[in-house]
C-alpha cells in the first residue's frame, strides 16, 4: 500500500458531520416531484469546516507558486500577479452582477471593457478587438476562425493551408486542426528566424495564412519580420500572431504595425492576471481593418455618444459578418478583464515599456551568465526568454533531471523538452519582476548542477530530494487510469 | 507604478554583463520606423488612486445584492458562497502557480483537482471527468466534438432540442464551422408545448449526437430515459447539459443512460462577476476518455512509495498530437474547479441538500403565489425546479421594466430567443430570495397597470 500524505476529502468524510449549514425554510412547504425523478443518495463527503480548511491548507502546502519564488517557466510569463488586482476584481458592484441585466444598471462594467478594449487596441497597433475568448488557445480558436470567414466571404474557397514553424507552440497546429486546414511546417534557420527560402516555396494561392510567435519560442525576434509578413500577404495569407510572447513587446513594436492581421492576447501571462493552477486565463483577440466585419458577437460599443455632463451610453454590438459566439454571455470579466484593466491603469505607457524593458534585460542578463556552462544553440540578444541545452558532452543526464534538481534548491524548472527543435531544451523566462540577487542565486544554482552532473550525476538522477514527493509512475497513471474517488462506504460498489 | 525590483545599480551591472550600454539597445532586431511607438495611454495610477477609480467604477454598477432584489437565472445564478471558499481562493500556493507540469511541486493542486474531478462524477453519476472547460455553452460544443472523433466524421448530423440555452446551441455552431455538420432540431418557432419527443422525428443513422437539457431552459424537469434508448437505437450518443444544482435533488443524467454530461457549475461556488470567469464540467463514460478533450488527472505513486496525482493521457492533447487533436484546448479554468470542490465540501452533503430543497420550495411558493395574480400564470404543467416560464398579461420586456423601476430585476425576456415567447418571463429562485422579495414580487405585479 502506497503511503498517504494527505488523504482524499472524501476518505476525510464521516457520515453525520456538517459543515457549512443553510437557514431554515421561511416559505409554505412544496411536494418534492414525484419519486421517480429524485436520485436515491447523494455520495458526496461529511465534514466540519475545520476539516474542510485544513485538507486544502495541507494541499496548498504541496504546491510550489509565484508568492513563493522564482518560477521561470518559459513561455508561460510567470511573473508576480499585483494583490491590488485580486481586490479590485473582488469588488462587489463587479462580483454581484448579472450577465444578462439590462445594460443601463451595468454601465460601469461596460465602460471597463470599452475602455479595455480601446487600450489593448493602442498597444497592439490593431483596429478591432474582442474580449470574449477565455484563453490563449480559446483566442487563437477565434483567429483562425476569422481567418477562415475572411477568405470564404471572398469565395476564396482553395485556402486550406496554414503555414506554421517548427518552433511554434502545440495549440497553433490544433487550433488550425479544428477548422480542417492542413499544417505546413515551416524551418527556422541557424539564427533562429523563419527561414525564408523555405517560407518563399510554401507560399501559394492555397495558403490560408501562417501562424507565428515573434519573439518566437526561441526568445528570438524575427530579424526579417517584415519581409516573411510581405511573403505571406503576396500570396492572400493572413497572418496570425500568437500573442504569447507580447511581455517582450510593449511599448517596443505594436505587432499590428508590423502588418500581422489577428493576434491573441494572453492576459494572464502578459497584464498579471493569476494562473490560477492552470487556470482562468483570458484571451483577447485584436484583428486589422479587414477583418474587424468578423470578430465575434457581441462586442462593446458606444450605443449613445454623451455630450457635456451626460456620459456616453455603452452596451453590444454585433459584427456585419460574425463569425458568432465564441462562449456564453462576455468573456472572463472578472477573474481577467478586471484585473488586466487595474494593472494597465497603473502602468501608463513608461511602465508598459518598463515591463518589456526589464524582462529582455533579466532574460539577456541569464544567457549570459550561463554562457560557457550550458550551450545555447541561438546565440545572439534575446527576447524576454531563451533556450539553453539541457546536457553535457560525455554525461547522461538529461533536461529532465537538471529540472528536477534545481527543485532542491527551491527553484521551479523552467519549461523543458520544448520548442522541440532544440534537444534537451531549457526553455527561461525570468519576467521583469525577480530583481539581480534571486536571478544569481538562479545561475550560480545551474553553474552547481552542471557541475553535479559530472561529479555525482545519481544525485540529478534521483533528483528531487527535499519535496514533499519524489518522481512520478507516470506510465501506472496512464495503465490503470483511477481517475476519481469515493467515499469509504461506496468503494466495495465500484 | 511598476512591480520591477531591479535598482538603477543593479539595471546598470546587468547591462554591463550582457554587453550593451542601454535598455534600448537591447531591441536593435525590430524594424527601427516601428521601434517605440507612443502609445495614446492615461497617466499612471499609483494603488492608491487605482483602487479608488475602480471603486468608482463598480459603484456605477446596480448589482443583485446591494440595489435590487433579483429573479433573474437563465444560465448564471445568485447563490451563496461560504466565506471558506474564498479563503482558500486567495491563497497565493493555488492562485499564482501554473498549471501542474511538475507533479512534484504541484501536488496541492494536482489533489483538488483530482477531488473535484471525483466530485462531478458523483454528482452525475457518470465514470469519469476531466478536470474543467472554459464553462457550460464551451463544454457542449465540445461533446459535439467528441462524438464527431467517435464516429471518425462518418455521422453528420446533430439534433440538438429548443430548449437548450440559446447562447450554448450559438456556441455548437459557432465551434462545428470546420466540421461540416448539419444542426437540425432547434427551430425556436416549434410548438414550445412540446416535449423532448419532439426532436426524436429527426435522429436517424447520420445522427451522431443528441443535446437535450436538464432541467430545460424553461425549468421543465423532464426524464430522458427514454428518449436515450430510442437515440441510442439509432447509434447516436446523446449529451445531458445539466444544471449541478438541480442534481442534487433530481434522477441523475446516468441512470437516465446518458453518454455525455456537461453543464455549467458556476451556481457552485463561482460569483456572478457578469458572466465570468465560470466553470464547465464535463463528465463522460470511461469507454470515451481517449476521445474527451481537457487535462486529466489520475492517481499514481511516487518513486518514494506515497500515492501522488499527474496529468494523464496527454497523448490525446494538442502539445503531443499537434493538428490531429480532438480540441486545442489546454490550460483553463483550475482555479474555479478548485472553488466548486471547495463549496461541495464545505457544505457538504447535508448543506447542498438544504440548498436544492430551499432553490426548490421558493420557486414554488413564487408559483403558487404569481399565479393567483390576475393574468399571470405558470405557462407549462410539468414538473419544475428553480426556473419557471411565467405568462404575462403584456410582453414580457414592458413588465421588466416596470420591475426594474420598482427595484426588482425581473426574469429572462424568452421574445428574445423564441418569438412565439414574447409574453414570457423565465423566472429563477435560489436560497438567496428570502420570502418577504417574492412576497413583494407578487405586491408590485399586482399593481402593475
Amino acid at each position: 500500500m502506497a503511503t498517504i500524505l494527505e488523504p482524499t476529502i472524501f476518505e476525510l468524510s464521516s457520515p453525520g458531520r456538517i459543515g457549512v449549514t443553510m437557514p431554515a425554510s421561511d416559505v409554505p412547504h412544496s411536494d418534492l416531484p414525484n419519486k421517480n425523478l429524485l436520485r436515491s443518495d447523494l455520495p458526496l463527503p461529511e465534514l466540519a469546516e475545520v476539516d474542510v480548511v485544513r485538507h486544502y491548507m495541507k494541499l496548498s502546502k504541496f504546491n510550489y507558486s509565484v508568492d513563493d519564488g522564482f518560477y521561470p517557466l518559459g513561455s508561460c510569463t510567470m511573473k508576480y500577479n499585483p494583490k491590488i488586482n485580486e481586490d479590485t476584481c473582488r469588488l462587489p458592484g463587479f462580483l454581484y452582477t448579472h450577465p444578462l441585466q439590462p445594460i443601463e444598471t451595468v454601465q460601469g462594467n461596460l465602460v471597463l471593457m470599452y475602455e479595455l478594449q480601446e487600450w489593448l487596441k493602442e498597444i497592439s497597433g490593431f483596429a478591432g478587438m474582442t474580449l470574449q475568448p477565455a484563453a490563449g488557445a480559446h483566442g487563437e480558436f477565434t483567429g483562425v476562425l476569422m481567418m477562415a470567414a475572411y477568405h470564404k466571404s471572398r469565395n476564396d474557397s482553395k485556402r486550406t493551408k496554414m503555414l506554421i514553424p517548427d518552433a511554434a507552440h502545440g495549440t497553433n497546429p490544433a487550433s488550425a486542426g479544428m477548422l480542417g486546414f492542413s499544417v505546413v511546417t515551416i524551418p527556422s534557420d541557424a539564427r533562429g528566424n523563419v527561414d525564408l527560402k523555405a517560407l518563399a516555396a510554401a507560399c501559394d494561392d492555397t495558403v490560408v495564412g501562417m501562424m507565428l510567435t515573434n519573439p518566437n519560442t526561441l526568445g528570438m525576434f524575427d530579424e526579417n519580420i517584415e519581409k516573411v509578413i510581405e511573403l505571406v500577404h503576396k500570396c492572400g495569407g493572413l497572418m496570425y500572431g500568437d500573442g504569447a510572447n507580447l511581455n517582450a513587446l510593449l511599448g517596443i513594436v505594436r505587432p499590428g504595425d508590423l502588418g500581422f492581421d489577428v493576434m491573441h492576447f494572453n492576459l494572464h501571462k502578459t497584464f498579471s492576471v493569476p494562473h490560477g493552477g492552470g487556470g482562468p486565463g483570458s484571451g483577447p483577440v485584436g484583428v486589422s481593418e479587414r477583418l474587424v466585419d468578423f470578430l465575434p458577437s457581441p462586442l462593446v460599443g458606444i450605443l449613445e455618444d454623451g455630450e457635456d455632463e451626460i456620459p456616453p451610453l455603452y452596451g453590444f454590438v454585433t459584427p456585419k459578418q460574425t463569425i458568432g459566439r465564441m462562449k456564453a454571455f462576455h468573456g472572463h470579466f472578472g477573474g481577467g478583464l478586471v484585473r488586466a484593466y487595474t494593472y494597465i491603469a497603473m502602468h501608463g505607457l513608461d511602465g508598459l515599456k518598463a515591463i518589456s524593458q526589464f524582462a529582455v534585460l533579466n532574460a539577456n542578463y541569464l544567457q549570459a551568465r550561463l554562457r560557457g556552462t550550458y550551450t545555447i544553440p541561438y546565440d545572439r540578444i534575446c527576447m524576454h526568454e531563451f533556450v539553453a541545452e539541457g546536457q553535457f558532452a560525455g554525461s547522461d543526464v538529461r533536461a529532465l533531471d537538471i529540472a528536477k534538481r534545481l527543485m532542491d534548491y527551491n527553484f521551479h524548472p523552467p519549461t523543458n523538452y520544448f520548442p522541440l527543435i532544440v534537444h534537451e531544451a531549457l526553455m527561461i523566462e525570468p519576467t521583469e519582476t525577480e530583481n539581480k540577487d534571486t536571478l544569481d542565486r538562479f545561475a550560480d544554482a545551474l553553474i552547481k548542477i552542471a557541475e553535479e552532473a559530472k561529479s555525482q550525476p545519481e544525485l540529478l538522477h534521483d533528483a528531487p530530494h527535499i519535496t514533499p514527493f519524489g518522481r512520478m509512475d507516470e506510465v501506472k497513471a496512464a495503465r490503470e487510469l483511477v481517475l476519481c474517488c469515493w467515499l469509504p462506504e461506496d468503494y466495495q460498489n465500484q | 507604478m511598476t512591480y520591477i525590483p531591479i535598482s538603477p545599480n543593479e539595471r546598470d551591472a546587468m547591462l554591463k554583463t550582457v554587453g550593451v550600454k542601454t535598455l534600448d539597445d537591447l531591441f536593435d532586431a525590430v524594424p527601427k520606423k516601428h521601434r517605440f511607438p507612443e502609445l495614446d495611454l492615461p497617466p499612471a495610477l499609483t494603488e492608491m488612486e487605482a483602487a479608488s477609480l475602480l471603486s468608482e467604477m463598480a459603484n456605477t454598477n446596480e448589482n443583485v445584492r446591494e440595489h435590487m432584489i433579483s429573479f433573474l437565472g437563465a444560465g448564471a445564478y445568485n447563490h451563496y458562497i461560504p466565506s471558506v471558499v474564498d479563503h482558500i481562493l486567495r491563497r497565493g500556493e493555488f492562485y499564482t502557480a501554473y498549471t501542474p507540469y511538475q507533479p512534484e511541486i504541484s501536488q496541492g493542486t494536482l489533489q483538488a483537482i483530482f477531488e473535484y474531478q471525483s466530485l462531478m462524477t458523483n454528482l452525475t453519476g457518470m465514470e469519469v471527468s476531466n478536470a474543467s472547460h472554459y464553462d457550460g455553452a464551451t463544454a457542449t460544443a465540445e461533446a459535439v466534438s467528441l462524438a464527431y472523433a467517435q464516429f471518425r466524421g462518418k455521422r453528420k448530423k446533430v439534433v440538438m432540442s429548443p430548449t437548450v440555452h440559446p447562447q450554448y446551441r450559438e456556441v455548437i455552431r459557432t465551434y462545428s464551422q470546420g466540421m461540416g455538420l448539419e444542426e437540425v432540431g432547434d427551430d425556436v418557432s416549434i410548438d414550445p408545448e412540446a416535449g423532448p419527443e419532439a426532436v426524436m422525428s429527426l435522429v436517424d443513422e447520420n445522427t451522431m449526437l443528441v443535446v437535450v437539457q436538464y432541467p430545460d431552459f424553461f425549468g421543465r424537469i423532464h426524464d430522458y430515459t427514454k428518449l436515450i434508448e430510442d437515440a441510442h437505437a439509432k447509434g447516436a450518443l446523446v449529451c445531458i447539459v445539466a444544471n449541478p444544482t438541480a442534481l442534487l435533488m433530481l434522477k441523475t443524467p446516468a441512470e437516465m443512460g446518458a453518454d455525455i454530461v456537461v453543464g455549467e457549475a458556476q451556481p457552485f461556488g463561482i460569483p456572478l462577476w457578469y458572466g465570468g470567469p465560470y466553470l464547465g464540467f464535463f463528465t463522460t463514460k470511461k469507454s470515451y476518455v481517449h476521445k474527451m478533450a481537457g487535462r486529466l488527472i489520475g492517481e499514481t505513486v511516487d518513486n518514494r512509495g506515497q500515492r501522488a496525482y499527474v496529468l494523464t493521457l496527454t497523448a490525446r492533447e494538442q502539445h503531443i498530437k499537434r493538428e490531429r487533436a480532438t480540441s486545442n484546448i489546454c490550460t483553463n479554468q483550475g482555479l474555479l474547479a478548485l472553488a466548486s470542490a471547495v463549496y461541495m465540501s464545505t457544505l457538504g452533503k447535508t448543506g447542498l441538500q438544504q440548498v436544492a430543497n430551499l432553490c426548490y420550495q421558493k420557486a414554488h411558493y413564487a408559483a403558487s403565489e404569481l399565479s393567483k395574480i390576475d393574468g399571470f400564470g405558470l405557462c407549462f404543467s410539468e414538473p419544475f425546479f428553480h426556473e419557471f416560464v411565467l405568462c404575462c398579461p403584456k410582453p414580457a420586456s414592458e413588465v421588466n421594466e416596470y420591475l426594474l423601476a420598482n427595484g426588482i430585476l425581473g426574469g429572462y425576456d424568452l421574445g428574445k430567443d423564441y418569438p412565439a415567447l414574447k409574453n414570457h418571463i423565465l423566472m429563477a429562485f435560489t436560497e438567496m430570495n428570502s420570502k418577504q422579495e417574492i412576497d413583494t414580487l407578487v405586491e408590485v405585479l399586482k399593481e402593475m397597470e
